[in-house]
């Protein structure tokens, strides 16, 4: 099924859509502007602007569902942004409407349990101010109807990370890496830009409406290239390979932050792009292959650094890329694997958003302490936490009924049937995320207290425990709700298309019992090394393996050796030749017309005489050419 | 009502009011009134400016050497309009910004006052030319104020960096007067004016001589790569405010040459040369940006991220297609307001700590907060970040030139990657980390600081969400100027129809 028109629309909560975007950059523009003044409000005034913005999600989602099935994708102009080249509107359909949900309900939650975590900061307003910003950046990437204004809230959302991981950027290692997050994402950028020019140069529009429904007739070559350039863009701002070494240092960011952007809405953007540019993919077969391979290689490596790590916020941001690894896996393999993408893409929101935020009221608790050696037991002391936290546990590794269950075994099951290959892979992602998050369960609730002496634990306030409980909710029930009668890729298909034969959903299939099976494995395993055993405090050395995994695969090496020290000598050569060479070739000619250097420095000491003598030199010449060109 | 000429009054006037008052404030003051007095009528004739009318508007033509047939001629197209609204618009802001910057001076604070108007009065004078000699006169003159800016208000190196940016100039400045005075007997017309000119000249060699005596002038003042050398010397050495006009709009009138002049008299030589102009300029793109992030002094960093942005602008210039033109025209105004503003701001740094490395910082966040938000802002810009203007030139300039030229369009786009690099490092060895303890009692931006800076970021902000004004006026100008070339943009591969584009 192809997708359906879009139906040009006004009026309405969908025509007021643009409010889900200006409630929240207002917010941001008064806290930043306000200054201190704000102080005292400025987080109601987030949560307010946050939940504003949900409303009228949710108001234009009732909307949309008012209409037939295939006149759901409504098309909103806003105003001429480059004359020529893009106007601006918004695109509210079930695709962008669904992100619009997703982003708006965690995001209030997050700037809810925000006000709890935030609150001995001192410039707690201004955390609420980038938050505030991030929501807005985040729904113009996802509602706007064309690749410029896509492009605009891309970059601004990565403008709100940068601004975030470095928030508390009196620390080195914070600043350093929210430099490092903008500029990998620039690399990404450089890609996606390119893709955009490709597209402009190809159809001259950049209205996803014109591009995406002539896809067809551009040349099988174009489509490639569009699509590789697209794919590493989505790699550089979902962190996928080979761009995907700034998530972990993302973590340097208060831990709401890694929960809203770096867990559940930003870093699935480059899902967002594969899914939302289709037709371009579906022409080309090499790029899907290409993302297939990326998704595959980045749910693996993610859940390999996911098994090395002790800081609990390393650990989920590795699994973090892990399911988004799962996703590309699904964008790319076309409309049967679409619905499934985005799925899990929303319950993970869930249950990521819920087991970070868990992970924050944990660190909330222990004065900071990200170490989970020095966690334990903490299940008795912080039972609210711990049971949220169990059900996001229980939900990532796909425990029967709940929705990671649901949403990645179908992930796991339309790779199977596409590609045995990447199937089986996904499949063995599986067990080893059943292995790290086991760990990293065990570590910080079971066990022995292994706590600083200064740690006196409690159970987090209500403003954060809340959250926490509405997003295991969540976490439970949301995979079985989109996932059973097909019930999300019928929402879907008007927007992104669907496959020829909707997916009939197996309980007892076999790539399905062994994926469990492979969990179960992952889990016992963790339970013998640290859930019975004692955790050693000290990091043992680990096999070569265990290194690898540690140093995230080598990837910070790698980017050190191939592009940092090369830049590094580079830069120091070419400033070094510019003031040698270039500058001193030019500095020596004018040395030699004027007889000697000695002479040209005292040239410079004498201003208006020498501007005198430089005019009369001029004059001189400009008379000569006179007779010259006069004689011709 | 004849705008243009009133407008230059006005600021010669001013120039001549101000060495006449005794006090320094008052002359501040005055110098600050008349430079709103030209935006206000700047403003008022822009208004009036319609973008499908004539291809040039406010015409006046007077004979001025009869027996030459050079004219005092003067109007504007969209492209001259834009630029004059940047440089009247950047003048007050200078003023506001240079306050104190002339008390450690050689000459009077007066002087430089009205040195300020005395150029505000070229630039207006350079970009409304259309008598290619007045076009040259303003193009040497406005040397003259900028000499005495730099060489007796600028910093400890500032002599050599005066010399060596007036040789330059000057050097350039003659080549191109050889090429207009043969232009003028070859083209046997007896007249210098533009519009008289333009066609003329039919032999393609001809042209090409013709083209590389403007273009090398051009080259010099705007700076292209491997021209670039006297740049960062003047920049660094100019006071803050003198350096946001050298940079911001002097350095324009090469990029304007090329677009105005090279193109349109000598268009085959244009395309003839085009391969060798896109190759340096995006040399002076990933060059300019390469040398900048390994710089340690705040003020020649800025000055070789202009290098880079200014390898963009003659890049889209000679792409030759709608988008690159009118985006290559909007990069120079966007341009002058976002490197005006890192210069200011870096100015008002550098006045607080007295010195210009970026080494002496750190951590300046935690103390003067509103001083490095407005600085990331600034930054945000350079390294055209969507949602601040330059992003809109810099992608119509990379959109339009790809359409053409593939390969230098994306290596020129590598130099997007840069821009992140060269202005984030420096924000974060400056704004973030433990705070210096040299900085620990640096005041954040005063009243005075904020006006200065408040319109910068107010225009960065509009014009990058809404650059629609602009492009209306610049738009039929580069379609005018590139149908004169006779160059169409190019087809695209799947034609759609698109309603009501």
């Amino acid at each position: 099924m192809e997708p359906a028109e879009i139906i040009q629309h006004s009026g309405g909560a969908i025509g007021a859509a643009w409010l889900m975007i200006a409630l929240p950059l207002v917010g941001a523009a008064v806290l930043l502007l306000g200054g201190r003044r704000t102080d005292k409000f400025g987080h109601l005034l987030g949560v307010l602007m946050a939940v504003a913005s949900f409303v009228v999600a949710a108001l234009s989602f009732a909307q949309l569902l008012g209409f037939a099935p295939g006149e759901r994708r409504r098309g909103i102009e806003l105003y001429d942004f480059i004359p020529g080249l893009a106007k601006v509107g918004l695109l509210v359909d079930p695709l962008s409407i669904s992100f619009c949900l997703l982003i708006t309900f965690v995001g209030s939650l997050i700037h809810i349990y925000s006000i709890g975590y935030m609150a001995h900061d001192p410039n707690r307003r201004r955390f609420f101010a980038y938050l505030n910003l991030f929501v807005a950046a985040m729904l113009l990437l996802v509602l706007a109807d064309n690749y410029v204004a896509l492009f605009v809230g891309w970059e601004g959302v990565g403008l709100a990370s940068y601004l975030l991981i470095g928030f508390w950027q009196h620390k080195p290692s914070a600043a350093t890496a929210a430099k490092k997050a903008f500029i990998v994402n620039r690399v990404g950028d450089f890609g996606l830009l390119i893709g955009i020019f490709t597209i402009f140069a190809t159809f001259h529009t950049l209205a996803f409406n014109d591009v995406l429904a002539n896809a067809s007739k551009a040349s099988s070559g174009t489509l490639t290239a569009i699509g590789l350039l697209l794919l590493v863009g989505a790699c550089g701002k979902s962190a996928q390979l080979p761009l995907q070494s700034w998530l972990l240092d993302a973590m340097e960011g208060p831990t709401p932050v890694s929960a809203l952007i770096h867990a559940a809405t930003m870093v699935t953007a480059g899902v967002y792009l594969i899914v939302r540019s289709g037709p371009i993919f579906q022409g080309a077969e090499t790029a899907q292959l290409v993302v297939t391979i990326v998704g595959v290689a980045t749910l693996l490596a993610g859940a390999i650094i996911g098994t090395a790590k002790d800081d609990i916020k390393k650990a989920l941001a590795g699994s973090t890329m892990s399911q988004i690894g799962y996703m590309v896996l699904a964008a790319g393999i076309g409309p049967a694997g679409y619905a499934f993408a985005i799925a899990h893409l929303i319950t993970h929101g869930f249950f990521k958003a819920d087991m970070f935020l868990g992970a924050g009221s944990v660190m909330h608790a222990m004065n900071d302490e990200v170490d989970m050696r020095k966690y334990g037991a903490l299940r008795k002391v912080m039972p609210l936490t711990f049971v949220t936290f169990l059900i996001g546990y229980l939900a990532i590794i796909g425990f029967p009924l709940l929705s990671g269950y649901f949403t990645k075994d179908g992930i796991i099951e339309t790779a199977m049937e596409h590609n045995a290959v990447l199937g089986w892979l996904a499949v063995l992602g599986a067990g080893i995320t059943g292995f790290y998050m086991s760990r990293l369960v065990f570590m910080t609730f079971f066990g022995t207290k292994r706590w600083e002496p200064t740690a006196h634990p409690h159970e987090s306030p209500a403003v954060m425990t809340w959250p926490l409980i509405i997003l295991s909710v969540g976490a439970i029930g949301l995979g079985a709700f989109l996932v059973l009668g097909n019930r999300f890729m019928t929402f879907l298909s008007p927007a992104v298309g669907a496959p020829e034969e909707m997916p009939s959903f197996h309980p007892f299939s076999l790539t399905g019992l062994v994926t469990l099976a492979l969990v179960a494995v992952g889990a016992a395993f963790a339970w013998v090394k640290y859930g019975r055993a004692e955790v050693p405090a000290v990091a043992p050395r680990g096999s070569f393996l265990t290194a690898f995994a540690r140093r995230d695969l080598y990837g910070d090496a790698l980017n050190e050796a191939l592009f940092m020290r090369p830049g590094q000598w580079l830069t120091r050569l070419a400033v070094f030749f510019d003031n040698r060479g270039v500058d001193g070739l030019v500095n020596g000619l004018a040395a030699g017309i004027g007889g000697t250097s000695g002479r040209l420095r005292r040239v410079q000491t004498g201003f208006v005489r020498s501007y005198a003598l430089s005019i009369f030199l001029g004059a001189a010449i400009l008379a000569g050419a006179w007779l010259v060109v006069g004689n011709l | 009502m004849p705008w243009l000429s009133t407008l230059m009054g006005v600021s010669v006037l001013g120039a001549l009011g101000v060495t006449l008052v005794r006090n320094d404030k008052l002359a501040k003051q005055f110098t600050l009134v008349v430079s709103l007095i030209v935006l206000a009528l700047t403003v008022a004739m822009a208004v009036q400016f319609s973008p499908n009318g004539d291809k040039f508007q406010f015409a006046e033509t007077y004979d001025w050497i009869p027996a030459f047939g050079v004219h005092y001629g003067v109007a504007v197209d969209g492209i001259a309009l834009v630029l004059i609204l940047l440089s009247v618009i950047l003048v007050p802001i200078v003023v506001l910004a240079s306050w104190h910057d002339a008390e450690a001076g050689k000459r009077s604070v007066r002087t430089y006052f009205s040195l300020l108007l005395v150029l505000e009065a070229m630039m207006i004078g350079v970009f409304a030319a259309t008598d290619v000699f007045l076009f040259y006169v303003f193009f040497e003159a406005m040397l003259i104020p900028m000499y005495f800016m730099i060489g007796s208000y600028g910093g400890a190196q500032r002599s050599y960096a005066a010399v060596k940016f007036l040789l330059y100039s000057l050097f350039g400045g003659l080549l191109m007067l050889v090429a207009v005075i043969a232009l003028y007997s070859i083209a046997g017309k007896g007249t210098f004016m533009f519009s008289d000119l333009v066609g003329t000249i039919q032999d393609v060699t001809t042209q090409k001589w013709l083209f590389l005596g403007f273009f090398i002038a051009f080259a010099i003042k705007a700076p292209l790569w491997p021209f670039h050398t006297w740049l960062p010397d003047a920049a660094a050495q100019a006071p803050a405010g003198a350096a946001v006009l050298l940079v911001g709009v002097l350095d324009k009138v090469g990029t304007y040459g090329m677009l105005r002049f090279c193109l349109e008299l000598f268009p085959d030589a244009a395309k003839f040369f085009t391969p060798l102009v896109i190759t340096l300029s995006v040399i002076g793109i990933v060059y300019g940006a390469i040398v900048a992030i390994g710089q340690t002094d705040m003020k020649r960093l800025i000055a070789y991220t202009s290098v880079s942005h200014f390898g963009f602008i003659a890049m889209g210039v000679f792409a030759m297609t709608t988008s690159a033109g009118s985006g290559a025209t909007l990069y120079m105004v966007n341009h002058g307001f976002s490197t005006g503003a890192l210069f200011l701001i870096a100015g008002f740094l550098i006045y607080r700590r007295g010195s210009h490395f970026i080494a002496d910082y750190g951590g300046v966040q935690k103390v003067a907060p509103i001083l490095a938000g407005t600085f990331l802002v600034a930054g945000l810009s350079s390294l055209s970040l969507p949602g601040l203007s330059t992003f809109v030139s810099e992608f119509m300039v990379l959109t339009g030139t790809y359409q053409r030229y593939v390969v230098p369009a994306v290596i020129a786009t590598v130099g997007v990657i840069l821009a992140a690099i060269y202005i984030l490092w420096m924000y974060q060895r400056t704004m973030n980390g433990p705070t210096a303890e040299s900085v620990k009692s640096l005041p954040d931006l005063n009243a005075r600081e904020k006006w200065v800076v408040a319109p910068l970021v107010a225009l960065l902000l509009v014009f990058g969400l809404y650059p629609k004004p602009l492009l209306d006026v610049i738009n039929p100008a580069v379609k005018d100027t590139l149908s004169s070339v006779s160059v169409t943009d190019p087809k695209p591969a799947v034609p759609v129809a698109q309603e009501g584009q």
